[in-house]
């Protein structure tokens, strides 16, 4: 079967989503496993790279980008991210002042 | 018989150029439409992570993660995850280029092992935990982490189903248009959550893991 310019363009896209998703998951995994650095910082950073590659999959397998059709999506994305990071800090502030108060 | 052939959906990797306008504008609203329910869906998850990060530490005497959670297993769930959200990307560029029927069946039936296996070594890790005493009435902590883990492994579950109904589909209409937009749909779904597995294994199971 011989693959058109386009169909390898695509492959293309979703095995470098893969790739990086792959190796994201291999740099958190080895920094827990082998426990290359202290608990905290080590948490701090499998963070950033949950975040990084949340991105990467909203990119590379769900396609969200700033071109024309995909824009309203970003727009409903960044929307939901905003009432979600309200609905997450607003927990944890009742939740965490209820904790030192109680103690 | 083959249902809607005429006007053709080419680009059913979600970019929709070269569809005519009119039908273009009713595929766009129905993607954004599970859109809409995706990220409603995302809040659901956003909250049970909030309510697991706060039950951290909160064991009540009870098991705690680093006695219960497996490294192993946790990476190849999410190796297994990963894989299906890449072959489900087959599914979707067979789709996108009109390739064979067979194709599409291949790659979604790929997508569905992977899937069902990662269910089957979920259920073993939960009754595994169930084995040892750690069941959710232990604690806060097993409590919320049982909803929050258990409602990802009932979405993928969900998620087998439609591919199972998808396969029935296009079986009676072969592959129109409908079936196009509910193949587009069951990927957004499946590779959102993939997305939602990428907390959990972070949030859960490496943070868990390092105590």
């Amino acid at each position: 079967m011989t693959l058109s310019s386009s169909v390898r363009r695509d492959l293309a896209a979703y095995g470098i989503g893969y790739a990086l998703a792959i190796a994201l998951t291999g740099i958190s995994f080895a920094i827990v496993f082998f426990r290359l650095l202290e608990p905290r910082p080590a948490f701090v950073i499998i963070l950033i790279l949950a975040l990084v590659q949340v991105t990467v999959h909203l990119r590379c397998f769900l396609h969200v980008s700033f071109k024309r059709p995909a824009r309203e999506d970003l727009h409903l994305v960044m929307f939901s991210a905003i009432v979600i990071l309200l609905m997450l800090g607003g927990t944890f502030i009742i939740l965490f002042d209820l904790d030192t108060r109680m103690m | 018989m083959s249902g809607v052939s005429e006007p053709e959906l080419r680009h059913v990797g979600l970019t929709l150029e070269g569809v005519p306008p009119l039908k273009r504008a009713q595929v766009e609203s129905d993607v954004f439409g599970f859109w809409a329910f995706l990220m409603s869906d995302a809040l659901i998850f956003a909250l049970l992570f909030a309510i697991y990060a706060t039950m951290i530490g909160r064991y009540a005497g009870g098991p705690t993660p680093g006695q219960e959670f497996k490294f192993h297993s946790a990476f190849w769930e999410t190796a297994l995850l990963l894989t299906s959200s890449f072959t489900y990307g087959g599914v979707s560029i067979a789709l996108k280029h009109d390739a064979k029927r067979r194709w599409i069946v291949l790659f979604t039936a790929i997508t569905f092992c992977l899937g069902a296996y990662f269910v089957r070594m979920e259920c073993h890790e939960f009754t595994t935990m169930f084995h040892d005493g750690a069941t959710p009435e232990d604690s806060g902590y097993l409590s919320s982490f049982f909803v929050l883990v258990a409602m990802h492994g009932f979405h993928v579950t969900c998620g087998l189903i439609w591919m199972l109904l998808m396969g029935a589909q296009m079986a009676i209409h072969g592959i129109d248009q409908r079936v196009k937009v509910n193949f587009v749909r069951l990927g957004l779904f499946w590779h959102f959550l993939d997305i939602v597995w990428v907390c959990i294994f972070t949030i859960v199971y490496l943070h868990g893991l390092q105590r």
